[in-house]
């Protein structure tokens, strides 16, 4: 994709974008609602024309073409099956609109339908079958007419979180064994790491960053990046040189041209390391435990410093340690942080 | 604490009186009362209804001497004399119900569903047009179709003409059920989902959206029928001769009471016919689906 731009009326929907996907891979595109993902791929599907720029598709252009000539496999966030139709009739529609003999459409769709664990199902109707189940039929679907791309417009949004990220697997499974590049939209942070080869992080119609999962995290391109993708604690401090001074630590900046001043820096719970102490009265660093979450494996720790309050991701039997009301000690790991892009507006301000 | 210090197995025991005395739960006797009351009510407006419609039949059946039997009236339906004769206007009658139907369905379906599909800004205003003709009074319509009539006329045409003027009637209430059928299925998404699979437009619409929205076209067809069946006003007004200005002209005669009645049930007794069969037939294509 090259320079696409789409408007409704005034409102700037995509921005100039400029997208580059490799053969077999799994892009996933990440960012608030209205930031212009689903835009681009239904720009890419053909359901709606780009006001400007290009789209290229193995060397072909396809900006002009309707969507019924683009080969692109969409899986939809709404359940999309034909109500009337059995799965096995809706995962051959693509087929027979190609004209494939009966014999041959009804093989390559039970053959989808293995694929996705579902050939069971076949004679059965969309309702008849779960919202899981009918987003596997409509990924069989998409996948039957062997698409140059497959498109997947937030398919497990309306699915409960264990079906979830099943289907999530399943997907990156299926991507894998088929060697479909494939583009994926979701709003859902940790459904776009855990699958992609690459992440998109999209802002008001143009990309934050594309990196791989673990730069997009650790790496941020932009302070908007590393304040949407994770949490963040936003520490106030003070950029002298290549480091900000946060409560009397120095750590490392990512953005080396952040002007000197004070700011508010990010810095991520995993870099936060808290050991009980019962003899420093008070500090910087040190705190009352307020609160703990359980996420399972690791615990969120919320710790108040008297003029703010630090979040801290440990693991479980480290946080069961530091109950509520303990006082505790924390230490930052020098791992690179970003400022945030508000507090560098204020102090240009 | 009273309710903490409440042993286990009473709370177990106040569960069913409880879930009667909520709202949405009702007690034995109240069920029992409004069971009662809809009998009662579904008894009264059966009457109401079904009482006149037995009396017509049993005049239909009326003998030449009072009190006696006779099918002679429902024989005569065929053989009516008139002018014109009564089974010319049924058979016109009937013909008018099938063409509405059709260019009602030909007509009003596709435009919808395209609008839907491609137009949706315009769908207010396709809801303004259509509903138009029930705020207009019929003798008004007449007034201003007569002149289109007068012209057609001069072709001599036949009462089949009246087929324009009955879309135009029947356009509400087609509308209202094609809407909401094409309101219950996700057009959009579903057109959408078709089309990435490399439907054209032609295939969206006949394929996909028009088998998913059949109940809602059947009972379009169902309206358009009752009503070309049983409107009078402006094929008397515009003096072509339909069923209802035939029963009209007969009922003038009181010799020919009795093919009056039995004409009236038979179209009657025909609507029902349809009604069922649309219904049945509308089971059939739902079968399988929500």
């Amino acid at each position: 994709m090259e320079g696409l731009s789409r408007h409704y009326g005034t409102v700037v929907a995509l921005d100039n974008l400029d997208l580059t996907v490799q053969p077999g891979e799994l892009i996933a595109l990440l960012g608030p609602s209205g930031c212009g993902k689903t835009t681009t791929l239904r720009l890419l599907a053909g359901l709606e024309d780009a006001d400007t720029g290009h789209i290229n598709v193995a060397g072909r252009d396809i900006t002009r073409l309707p969507a019924s000539k683009r080969d692109m496999g969409m899986v939809f966030q709404a359940y999309s099956l034909f109500p009337h139709m059995t799965v096995q009739q809706n995962v051959a529609f693509g087929l027979r609109l190609r004209r494939v003999t009966t014999a041959q459409r009804n093989r390559q769709a039970m053959e989808m339908l293995e694929l996705v664990g579902l050939d069971t199902q076949a004679q059965r109707y969309p309702h008849q079958i779960s919202g899981g189940q009918q987003q596997r039929v409509a990924l069989a679907r998409a996948l039957a007419i062997e698409p140059q791309v497959l498109l997947l417009d937030e398919p497990l949004s309306a699915l409960d979180a264990k079906v979830r990220a099943q289907l999530r697997d399943q997907i990156r499974r299926i991507q894998l064994e088929v060697g479909i590049t494939t583009l994926f939209v979701t709003h859902d942070q940790e459904e776009a790491l855990a699958i992609a080869d690459r992440v998109g992080v999209m802002r008001d119609g143009h990309l934050e960053q594309l990196a791989p999962p673990t730069d997009v995290y650790s790496r941020p391109a932009t302070a908007f990046v590393a304040e949407f993708v994770g949490l963040s604690n936003r520490l106030e401090g003070t950029v002298s040189g290549s480091t900000v001074t946060v409560r009397g630590r120095d750590l490392p900046l990512v953005d080396l041209s952040t002007p000197p001043g004070p700011v508010i820096a990010l810095v991520r719970p995993e870099a936060v390391m808290l050991s009980s102490d019962s003899s420093s009265d008070s500090g910087p660093l040190v705190g009352t435990v307020i609160a703990t979450t359980f996420l399972g494996a690791t615990s969120r720790v919320t710790v108040d410093l008297g003029d703010t309050t630090i979040l801290a991701q440990l693991s479980t039997s480290d946080a069961s340690a530091l109950p509520a009301g303990s006082r505790v000690s924390l230490a930052i790991r020098p791992d690179p942080v970003l400022v945030s892009a508000e507090s560098q507006v204020t102090n240009g301000e | 604490m009273a309710a903490l210090n409440q042993p286990l197995g009473d709370l177990a025991a106040d569960l069913p009186a409880a879930a009667a005395r909520r709202p949405g739960g009702l007690r034995a006797s109240q069920r029992r009362r409004l069971k009662v009351f809809r009998y009662l009510t579904f008894t009264i407006f059966g009457l109401f209804f079904l009482l006149p419609l037995l009396a017509m039949v049993r005049f239909s059946l009326e003998g030449v001497k009072h009190g006696t039997w006779s099918v002679a009236a429902w024989t005569a339906i065929a053989s009516y004399p008139g002018p014109p004769p009564l089974l010319s206007s049924i058979e016109i009658t009937l013909e008018l119900a099938v063409i509405t139907s059709v260019v009602m369905v030909v007509l009003v379906v596709p435009t919808m569903i395209w609008i839907r599909l491609r137009v949706q800004w315009f769908s207010r205003v396709m809801e303004f047009i259509c509903l138009l003709p029930l705020t207009i009074p019929a003798i008004v319509l007449v007034v201003g179709l007569a002149p289109i009539y007068n012209r057609i006329e001069r072709y001599n045409v036949s009462a089949l003409m009246l087929f324009w003027v009955y879309v135009i009637l029947a356009l509400p209430y087609a509308y209202r059920a094609l809407a909401a059928g094409l309101n219950a299925v996700d057009a959009t998404t579903l057109s959408e989902a078709a089309r990435s699979l490399g439907a054209r437009w032609g295939t969206v619409m006949f394929r996909i959206i028009v088998p998913n929205m059949w109940q809602a076209i059947l009972n379009a067809l169902l309206l358009t029928i009752a009503l070309v069946l049983g409107e009078f006003t402006i094929a008397y007004l515009l003096t072509y001769v339909n069923l209802q200005v035939n029963l009209f002209e007969i009922s003038r005669s009181t010799e020919n009471a009795g093919v009056l009645f039995s004409a009236s049930a038979a179209t009657l007794l025909f609507a029902f016919v349809l009604l069922l069969i649309l219904s049945y037939a509308g089971r059939r294509l739902r079968r399988g689906r929500p």
